[in-house]
């Protein structure tokens, strides 16, 4: 089905989309139907900055199993630092 | 047949007015006059695939035009940057739907050869849109494909900004086609079931088919989901079902 979930955050960083690096400002997260991935339903992150246009996007479609992976990759990325430097 | 079409980028005008980029395919057929089909795409948008559709409608001596549902949030965007920035915005009204698809049916019906007969057909959400548009606007035969949260609200949990539409369906203003998969979980065969059960109180005509070893999006030829036994003999069972009701 179309879930319409979609859980919005705001970002601070950058992202390299198809005209090259922009600043990101938002990011959705949602799991539904992807354009690419071949799965029926993945979790899909749109890193944005909608002030630049709807193009100022980079999108990745993930399985549920790799953005649980992902997730706890980017724990452990940031818990292997001392905390002042990702704080 | 020869299967011969033109199909171009048009502009029409949807709801509240506001111009509104659409998909138009007409047949080359040399027929006087014909049919016509409003095209509801998906939520992935106003897509490849489902301009395919438009032009497999053409192809088959129908005119067939889809509005971008997404367009008044992204113009000129891609299809899939568009529905990005739809879903972060919290996606497009059923007021809106309805206003934009009845300005495809009205762009249709003036098209020179219209026998004046228009049809609607969406898929996934645009299958739950089709039902709702039938139910608004008159439309001469109406298809929807596995469109879920008609008859049962969307699960708990979910921050879904649609609602059940079953109540609408004393307004439904012509025939419905059903196609749905077994194995689907939105909408469940049992939620089809019921739906038919309302229609058959209210002795709206209507036909159902649920395929076995077919899921949501047996239709996408592009997407795992596909399942070309249902698909084919769907199609056909489209085709028979506007003959029946939108030829001239």
């Amino acid at each position: 089905m179309c879930t319409y979930t979609t859980e919005k955050i705001e970002i601070t960083g950058s992202g390299k989309g198809a005209q090259g690096w922009f600043t990101l400002t938002d990011a959705t997260v949602y799991f539904d139907h992807p354009v690419h991935a071949m799965a029926e339903h993945t979790l899909n992150v749109d890193f944005r900055n909608p002030a630049h246009g709807p193009a100022a996007r980079v999108a990745v479609e993930l399985t549920a199993e790799s953005a649980r992976t992902l997730v706890a990759a980017i724990e452990a990325a940031l818990a292997a630092v001392p905390a002042a430097l990702a704080s | 047949m020869s299967e011969d079409l033109t199909a171009s980028t048009i502009t029409i005008t949807g709801a509240g007015g506001d111009p509104v980029e659409a998909y138009l395919a007409v047949p080359d057929d040399g027929a006087t006059t014909r049919g016509s089909v409003v095209v509801i795409h998906h939520m992935p948008g106003y897509d490849s695939s489902t301009k395919e559709i438009a032009r497999k409608f053409a192809a088959n001596g129908y005119a067939a035009l889809m509005p971008n549902l997404y367009y008044r949030q992204a113009p000129g965007a891609s299809p899939d940057d568009a529905a990005a920035v739809a879903r972060a915005d919290g996606g497009v009204s059923d007021e809106q739907v309805v206003g934009d698809v009845g300005g495809a049916a009205d762009y249709l019906r003036a098209v020179p050869g219209s026998n004046g007969k228009v049809g609607v057909i969406g898929y996934c959400s645009g299958g739950r849109q089709s039902f709702l548009v039938a139910c608004s606007l008159q439309f001469d035969a109406a298809v929807d494909c596995y469109g879920a949260c008609i008859v049962n609200p969307p699960p708990d949990g979910f921050p879904l900004k649609v609602t059940a539409i079953a109540g609408l369906a004393p307004d439904l203003s012509c025939p419905l086609l059903g196609l749905f998969g077994a194995e689907d979980k939105y909408p469940t065969p049992d939620e089809t079931a019921e739906l038919s059960k309302v229609l058959d109180n209210l002795g709206k005509p209507h036909e159902f088919h649920t395929y076995d070893g077919a899921g949501h999006a047996f239709f996408a030829v592009d997407r795992p989901a596909y399942r070309p036994a249902a698909a084919n003999d769907g199609w056909q069972k489209i085709f028979d079902f506007y003959g029946r009701y939108l030829a001239s």
